[in-house]
């Protein structure tokens, strides 16, 4: 979807303020009134929940804020943050457009092969079929053991447990608790082409 | 250096400015390009990309060479105490100086090394201990070395001091000005800012991104720097340190929980098939014993602890607590190799969580193809990705090399929650863990990241429960319950999210038999009585109910109360080296953690009367050190872990206790940094015959094809870089209307000089071509870029943002189209921020 300049600025012009705020913080070295002034951003009424900016490795400190009808309506720096004190850069004070944003896809889409086109499918049926796909490809690509170089110009059979036809690449803005719980998973189930952005 | 902090970590450079503006700290910018770090900075020194271990080498030789460094007793007291400086090593030891630009050990093909040289001389090993600590460290006692040999008056030619000066003998002002085009004069003001800025009252900090790691000799950069910093007292202090500055919300802990193919969690190595690693006890023995007089003595904690969490009750020690039905690696698995074996059909599933190869990867192109050979391609993603789309727009697909009827590739979208949408915690490039709540549901079918991962598992292990094949084992007994309570989804309209709560106390580790989480890692067991997911994060959930990543009390210094830093609320690492060898204060500014002999160190001596004598610090710093051991207290030597560490053993995670200016383990390409060229470079070495890294990474394969040294066909260097409106290959970047028009589109920076030569017009189109690709951009005709005169020959350097592909609201072609696949030998990074190309006027295709 093309979106015009005139359009751009007609998205942008409701956020001005939490550009602002966020610019103050870049631009003026005098941390201490940024902060202030930070904190005197015009966050919207209703319940704040403590967040962290889902961008850079500074970890700056968020405000997420939920209206009573439990819709997220803004988020902004958080003020209590030694990190950040309120301030946040470009990208932080973006983050509410990556919440709300008419382009972000809420349901499963599938290609089938040699497709050329998206179908919306039910999310339990994806699951059920990733779970096949998953299971097929490792039972059919399982290695117990492998020939391996013995380090004197031969082989040695070695107990690997392993399967190369399955691989995961995964982002590093994604939960600890995420990766904890996928590299054992992977381990489980033998795959160890096991890759992170973290290497890049 | 190689970094521009204002442009990608804006925030963070908030803090340098205020030392600036508020303490006088005096900023210097040491980088290819005039950047918006430069802009803030007291001086900036440009200098090619790829030369930075020719520039750290001399501000080595030029420390080690001054009056100062060599009369003020802080350097010698701190150096020889401290770290590996009057270690001896192996007279058999032959330097880049007497090899031409190898060191001993290589192998005759060249292509690895082999480190025996590289050790030290040591006593006679200890008479064998008794033992009765534990089944695996009890093996691990009878291995214990003997003590590394000394030399503390610096003087024996072999101890590491005196290897080091001869090593950057010849890294001189001159040499700098010729290998790195800065100016003599430039470097000599940044070699005597630092000196000036280090000592007993004031410390130096030396900050780097990914401008240092993605070279052929990345990991060999920052050794450089932190050897530097070593050698200037500058480390375990306040103010002083290396500083990576990563790159994404939880690179940190990715890293730390590694989902990378080498690791397991906490920095445990991946079991190797070519290692002797058969059974759990070799797999401990060929790991922990030669770190075993380290804190990694505990290794066997670790480890036992690691598959307990795995396995849960299944792991015993009669089945070596699982071990043999853990995965092992055969070989190099990471990105590069990955997308390779792809591309040869060697893969047919994969999993793509939060990434854009399709963009982000090296060589991009082929990273594209290889796509198309998949049976199946999983991708969890916000919207519709470069890499989700690839089989019906790709610019493979629009040119015609690939027919999307022909790629029988499966692709799932699943829509995924943002960060607000779920509870869970990042672990940020300060070590510093951060939980962040819930604030709504996430849209429609969108989930978690961990929702997908444990609900796949359990689809899985149902799938499996009736398997009586010991291949299934693993995946049929891995502990894997993380249902949330029902107070922690009462509010939210989804309810089978796992609690993130019950994945970090794993993750924090239980005694087994209670379930209770553990305080601290001196708390792990190697009897399988305890089980952790990842010891360093030990401490996170110190007791049932407390999450210590939620704390949320700010100070004015280290805000202890703020969140959780791994190790055990540790900001400062190693920070026993804040005080000196007898355990005070270097200096009152510099007062960070310092040894009190009257305090009341918790423990009775035999008789019941108090033992006074503890190490602390008033900021409410963890201590980076043995809680108790006086400064004085000598080793023991047929002991492990604390017990063979002495009280000035201040690197506790080195097996000697140094921080080492010399390594005579751990790194595949040499005990010391040494200036090599990129892989590609426009000019030969010219400080040895041995042109770049001789056990590179290197991939000839069909479509990863290398320019030559000084190839004529690509004079120009170029560095791909990021702008702060956008972040990486653009996913949480360029759909955002607000982001996608502050940088809507990819540009080239070039110099006025190179401009003129090319014809080339500010704002007009250039396309710049590589052997794997051509792209075409808006040139930003720019004096921010100069030309670098490198021993009498004009070099030009070309500068590249890469976030931008055919996607999303700002569309751009992708500069990865033109890297190729080479890498760090350590650690399989690549060298995206330096190569070579052609740059002409005009765009693709010859249009104008
Ligand atoms: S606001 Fe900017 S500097 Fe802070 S964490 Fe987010 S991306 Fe990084």
């Amino acid at each position: 979807m093309a979106i015009s300049r005139r359009k751009f600025l007609k998205i942008t012009s409701g956020a001005i303020g939490g550009g602002v705020a966020a610019e103050i913080g870049i631009l003026n070295v005098d941390t201490a009134a940024a902060a202030a002034k930070a904190g005197k951003a015009p966050i919207k009424s209703g319940r704040q929940v403590a967040s962290i900016c889902p961008y850079c490795a500074v970890g700056c400190g968020q405000i997420v804020t939920v209206s009573d009808a439990g819709e997220i309506v803004d988020i902004q720096g958080n003020p209590d943050s030694p990190i950040n004190q309120g301030t946040l850069c470009p990208k932080g004070a973006a983050t509410y457009q990556l919440v709300k944003n008419e382009q972000r896809w809420s349901t499963v889409k599938y290609r089938a092969p040699g497709s050329d086109r998206w179908e919306e499918r039910p999310l339990e049926w994806a699951m059920s079929r990733i779970a096949e796909l998953t299971k097929k490809t490792r039972d059919a690509n399982f290695n117990e053991f492998q020939d391996l170089p013995d380090g004197k110009g031969g082989t040695v059979r070695k107990r690997v447990m392993n399967t190369y036809a399955i691989a995961s690449l995964g982002g590093a803005t994604m939960d600890n608790e995420w990766n904890y719980l996928h590299q054992k998973l992977m381990h489980a189930l033998g795959v160890v082409y096991l890759e992170n952005q973290a290497r890049i | 250096m190689g970094s521009n902090m204002a442009e990608c970590h804006p925030v963070a450079f908030r803090w340098p400015l205020k030392a600036r503006t508020d303490h006088d700290a005096v900023l210097m910018h040491v980088d290819p390009r005039f950047t918006r770090t430069s802009a803030a900075c007291n001086l900036h020194v440009p200098i090619r990309a790829g030369s930075d271990i020719a520039f750290l080498g001399a501000l080595i030789k030029f420390v080690i060479n001054s009056k100062r460094w060599n009369e003020d007793p802080f350097f010698r007291e701190y150096v020889v105490n401290y770290t590996n400086a009057a270690t001896l090593v192996n007279p058999e030891f032959r330097d880049t100086e007497e090899l031409d630009g190898v060191f001993s050990g290589l192998a005759p093909d060249g292509k690895s090394y082999a480190n025996a040289t590289w050790s030290y001389q040591r006593n006679q090993a200890p008479p064998k201990a008794k033992g009765g600590v534990g089944p695996f460290s009890d093996l691990l006692l009878q291995q214990v070395p003997g003590r590394p040999k000394t030399d503390p008056t610096l003087q024996d030619p072999n101890c590491v001091l005196q290897i080091v000066r001869k090593h950057y003998a010849r890294y001189t002002p001159d040499l700098v000005e010729k290998v790195c085009g800065c100016s003599a004069e430039q470097f000599l003001k940044v070699a005597q800012t630092m000196l000036d800025n280090s000592g007993r009252d004031k410390t130096a900090n030396i900050t780097y991104a990914v401008g240092w790691t993605q070279h052929t000799v990345g990991v060999q950069i920052i050794r450089a720097a932190a050897m530097l910093q070593a050698l200037l007292g500058n480390i375990g202090r306040p103010g002083g340190g290396v500083l990576a500055l990563r790159g994404h919300a939880t690179i940190q802990g990715s890293t730390d929980i590694a989902t990378l193919y080498h690791s397991l969690p906490a920095y445990l190595n991946m079991p190797d098939g070519r290692k002797k690693h058969d059974s759990l006890k070799e797999f401990i023995l060929t790991e922990a014993g030669p770190l075993a007089t380290s804190y990694w003595g505990n290794y066997p904690k670790f480890a036992v602890s690691y598959l307990k969490a795995q396995f849960g009750a299944a792991a015993t020690a009669e089945n070596d607590y699982g071990y043999d039905y853990h995965p092992k690696i055969t070989g190099d698995h990471s990105h590069m190799p990955m997308m390779l074996d792809m591309a040869a059909g060697k893969i047919k599933g994969f999993f793509v969580m939060g990434q854009n190869p399709a963009v982000g990867g090296q060589n991009a192109r082929l990273q594209r193809k290889a796509l198309a050979k998949l049976d199946w391609m999983v991708v969890r993603d916000y919207f519709e990705t470069e890499t989700a789309a690839f089989w019906r727009n790709s610019p493979e697909v629009l040119s015609g090399e690939l027919k999307t009827a022909d790629i029988k590739t499966e692709v799932f979208f699943l829509p995924a929650a943002a960060v607000a949408e779920m509870e869970g915690s990042f672990t940020n490039t300060q070590r510093l863990l951060q939980q962040h709540d819930k604030a709504a549901d996430p849209p429609g079918d969108a989930r978690s990241d961990s929702w997908f991962t444990y609900q796949l598992g359990k689809r899985l292990q149902k799938m499996y429960a009736d398997s009586a094949s010991n291949l299934d084992w693993g995946i049929k007994n891995l502990a894997w319950d993380y249902e949330p309570e029902a107070k922690e989804v009462a509010p939210w309209r989804i309810k089978d999210e796992p609690s993130a709560y019950k994945v970090l106390k794993e993750i924090n580790g239980v005694t087994v038999a209670d379930q209770k989480p553990l305080a601290t890692f001196a708390n792990l067991k190697e009897d399988g009585s305890t089980a952790c997911g990842a010891w360093i994060y030990t401490g996170v959930i110190p007791e049932d109910g407390k999450n210590n990543a939620a704390r949320r009390k700010p100070d004015q210094w280290i805000s202890p109360n703020w969140g959780f830093a791994w190790p055990a609320n540790r900001h400062i690492m190693y920070n026993r080296a804040s005080a000196d060898s007898q355990g005070k204060p270097w200096s009152e500014a510099k007062k960070l953690v310092f040894w009190d002999p009257d305090a009341d160190s918790g423990t009775k001596d035999p008789a019941g009367n108090t033992v006074r004598g503890k190490w602390v610090a008033p900021s409410g710093e963890g201590i980076d050190f043995q809680p108790t051991k006086a400064p004085t207290m000598v080793g023991k030597d047929a002991a492990l872990g604390f017990d063979w560490l002495s009280g000035n053993d201040a690197f506790i995670m080195r097996a000697d206790g140094k921080a080492w200016l010399f390594a005579p383990a751990g790194l595949v390409d040499g005990p010391l940094p040494t200036h090599y060229e990129p892989y590609e470079s426009p000019v030969a070495n010219r400080v040895y015959r041995q042109q770049s890294n001789p056990v590179a990474k290197v991939w000839r394969t069909e479509g990863n094809v290398y320019h030559g040294v000084a190839d004529p066909k690509y004079p120009i260097v170029v560095s791909t870089y990021r702008v702060t409106e956008h972040h990486l290959s653009g996913t949480m970047s360029r759909w955002l209307p607000w982001l996608a028009e502050l940088m809507p589109e990819l540009f080239c920076e070039v110099s006025p000089e190179l401009a003129a030569e090319k014809g080339i017009r500010n704002a007009g189109y250039v396309t710049i071509v590589t052997a794997r690709g051509e792209i075409e951009a808006r040139a930003l005709v720019t004096r921010r870029i100069k030309p670098f005169v490198i021993d009498g020959k004009k070099v030009h350097e070309i500068g590249l943002p890469w976030h931008w592909g055919w996607q999303g609201n700002a569309k751009g072609d992708v500069a990865n189209d033109l890297s190729a696949m080479v890498g760090d030998p350590n650690v399989s990074i690549h060298e995206g921020k330096v190569f070579t190309c052609d740059i002409r006027a005009g765009r693709k295709g010859g249009r104008s």
